[in-house]
């Protein structure tokens, strides 16, 4: 029986076997943020155990709550920023050069395929859409991966989706996420890694394919995972040429991690896109789903567009192509997040921030903020929120506020309508 | 085996609760386990569900399918932990999160849906207990008029993190 890529990835990496259901794997790298590493920080002081297994393997980035809104929330990059200096840990991100941990760690070059990485942070399954086997953990066993540069996961079945047809104008990897989470349910994915192909994934570029990759976690998957390809080898070439030489040898690298022909899936799911419509949530879960256009009726008090999910430089563009020229209505406040420096700069440079002000939007330094309800954006009680992130939990932006997940195409066609709105398509 | 993995039972019959709704993302900035005790299941959407009234005396929680969702924070274990409950019962779990309970030397056990029907039909709404028999793995329910015995199963790797009090120590003393 052939293998689906994330067995082939566990496979390579098997340091141990704990039982018939769970493997220890060695981690090719382990990324920290500031709300989920000081308490693994802490408790490897107290065991009088503060080492890490490979300084070079392990980055850090205070992303979250960007600049400090406290004095806690000072306190956590004190304790992330003094540890990473203690251990000579080079890639550390503090402000200025900081952004959303999974925005900014491909964007320099930190993922690869094949790379087996764990994160104190549901989303790390994002990393999946450059064909590694990354995953979301807990604190534990992020202090055991700063350790001992390992990590226990259950065994991990397989769901492929392969997504077939052209998406329509004002369709976007977000859709197609959204649509698909609304297909599995909140757990239809718990302890699976999900493939998603075919040809639109293909044509897609890498900040979609994060987007897609990064909401994974909300079907329950462990991993989301794109196959690496050319558009894979286009982003990553400045950091790989002198390892590969040519480019040839870089994809015939990439193509050792594809699933065998044969592979064993736990479920196969086909799936047209040229139908598919702009889509929202409508509840407190994120498999409830709908399209956007049967939500006309929900006024929204606030739009928020950026985090993990859509705060990248494709997903800016199209938000501003939307708003080009264009005021938001007077009731709502805009507030767009570029996720990294980068994307700050790029927007700044292709006039993006500049229609982004014009129409009435603040723009923020990149940081979380909002997206967890920490800064920069919190709902009041009753609010409603048309926001780009990936969950629209009870309270997840503020209590007793109300968070309705859609595109950056949908949510700017809804600042400018001041209720749910879906992006227009552009062609008569 | 004497264990803490027994006493009062506090029945959340929903599914999907996540993390968000047992400790809110507010909480985060905390760097002690101990701040997190009064906020507990804070912002869970059940009604009649009152923390400061339900939760206290409580050592075990039952509830339904795909418990601790969402985010990945160990504070919501934790949060548990420092309220005294340290084994929950459900239909299913996150992945996250039941691994997080073991790696803490905590428990998370899944029982069948028509196990878990039977236990909320039987217990739910009165004062109910549970006893763990680590030894001969059952859980024995009781309320004042009934008593039920029911065996549940863990993996190897769950019972080697209830042995050895977690993951730190057991991938301490096992890998160089
Ligand atoms: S942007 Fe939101 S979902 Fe993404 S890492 Fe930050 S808090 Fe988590």
């Amino acid at each position: 029986m052939g293998k689906t890529v994330v067995e082939k990835i566990i496979d390579a990496h098997r340091v141990d076997q704990l039982g018939e259901d769970v493997v220890v794997v060695r981690l090719d790298a382990v990324f920290c943020h500031e709300i989920t590493t000081p308490m693994a920080i802490n408790d490897l002081i107290e065991r009088g155990k503060d080492r890490v297994f490979d300084p070079t393997r392990i980055k850090a980035v205070i992303d979250h709550v960007s600049p400090a809104k406290d004095s806690k929330t000072a306190m956590q990059g004190k304790i992330l920023r003094d540890w990473a200096r203690r251990h000579g840990i080079r890639d550390f991100f503090d402000i200025g050069r900081n952004g959303i941990c999974h925005a900014l760690f491909p964007e320099q070059g930190f993922v690869r395929p094949g790379y087996t990485i764990i994160m104190g942070d549901s989303h790390t399954c994002t990393y999946g859409a450059f064909g590694a086997f990354s995953a979301g953990v807990g604190t534990t066993d992020l202090e055991v991966g700063i350790l001992k540069g390992v990590c226990a996961f259950p065994l991990q079945k397989t769901i492929r989706i392969e997504l077939t047809g052209t998406l329509p104008e004002g369709v976007y990897a977000k859709d197609v996420i959204l649509s698909m989470i609304g297909i599995l349910g909140v757990e239809g994915a718990t302890n699976h890694v999900i493939e998603f192909c075919g040809p639109v994934i293909e044509q897609m570029g890498m900040d979609g394919r994060m987007t897609i990759c990064n909401m994974a976690i909300e079907a329950g998957a462990t991993c989301g995972i794109c196959y690496p390809d050319e558009t894979t080898l286009d982003y990553l070439w400045p950091f790989i040429h002198e390892e590969y030489g040519d480019r040839n040898a870089a994809l015939a690298a990439f193509r050792t991690w594809l699933p065998d022909p044969d592979a064993d899936y736990a479920r196969v799911i086909r799936q047209d896109v040229s139908h598919l419509k702009p889509m929202a949530t409508f509840g407190f879960k994120p498999d409830q789903v709908k399209p956007a256009e049967d939500m006309q009726d929900v006024a929204v008090d606030q739009v928020y567009i950026g985090s993990c999910t859509n705060g990248r430089i494709e997903d800016l563009r199209v938000a501003a192509s939307v708003l080009k020229g264009r005021r938001i209505h007077p009731r709502v406040r805009g507030i767009v997040s570029p996720a990294t420096p980068a994307v700050f700069r790029q927007a700044m440079i292709e006039g993006i921030l500049e229609i982004f002000l014009d129409a009435g939007f603040c723009v923020t330094n990149p940081t979380c903020g909002a997206c967890l309800g920490m800064s920069n954006g919190i709902l009041a009680e009753g609010e409603v929120c048309a926001s780009t992130t990936n969950r629209n939990f009870n309270g997840r932006m503020g209590k007793g506020g109300m968070v309705h997940l859609m595109s950056p195409a949908t949510a700017a066609a809804s600042a400018l309508a001041g209720h749910i709105s879906p992006a227009e398509r552009r062609s008569p | 085996m004497s264990n803490t993995f027994s006493g009062n039972i506090l029945f959340l019959d929903r599914d999907d609760i996540n993390t968000d709704e047992i400790i809110p993302a507010k909480y985060l900035t905390e760097i002690t386990k101990a701040a997190l005790k009064p906020h507990l299941l804070e912002d869970l959407l059940l009604d009649g569900f009152s923390p400061a009234r339900d939760i206290p005396g409580k050592s075990v929680v039952v509830s339904r399918a795909n418990f601790g969702c969402g985010s990945s924070r160990e504070h919501a274990p934790w949060a548990f932990e420092v309220n005294g409950i340290r084994l929950i019962i459900a239909k299913s779990f996150a992945r996250i999160f039941r691994q997080n309970m073991f790696n803490c030397g905590m428990m998370a056990v899944t029982l069948s849906g028509e196990l878990i029907d039977d236990v909320f039909r039987r217990f739910g709404g009165r004062p109910a207990s549970v006893v763990t028999d680590l030894d001969r793995s059952t859980f024995e329910f009781r309320s004042e008029t009934d008593r039920w015995i029911v065996p549940f199963t863990l993996s190897e790797f769950e019972w080697k993190m209830i042995r050895a009090g977690g993951w730190v120590n057991f991938a301490d003393a096992t890998y160089a």
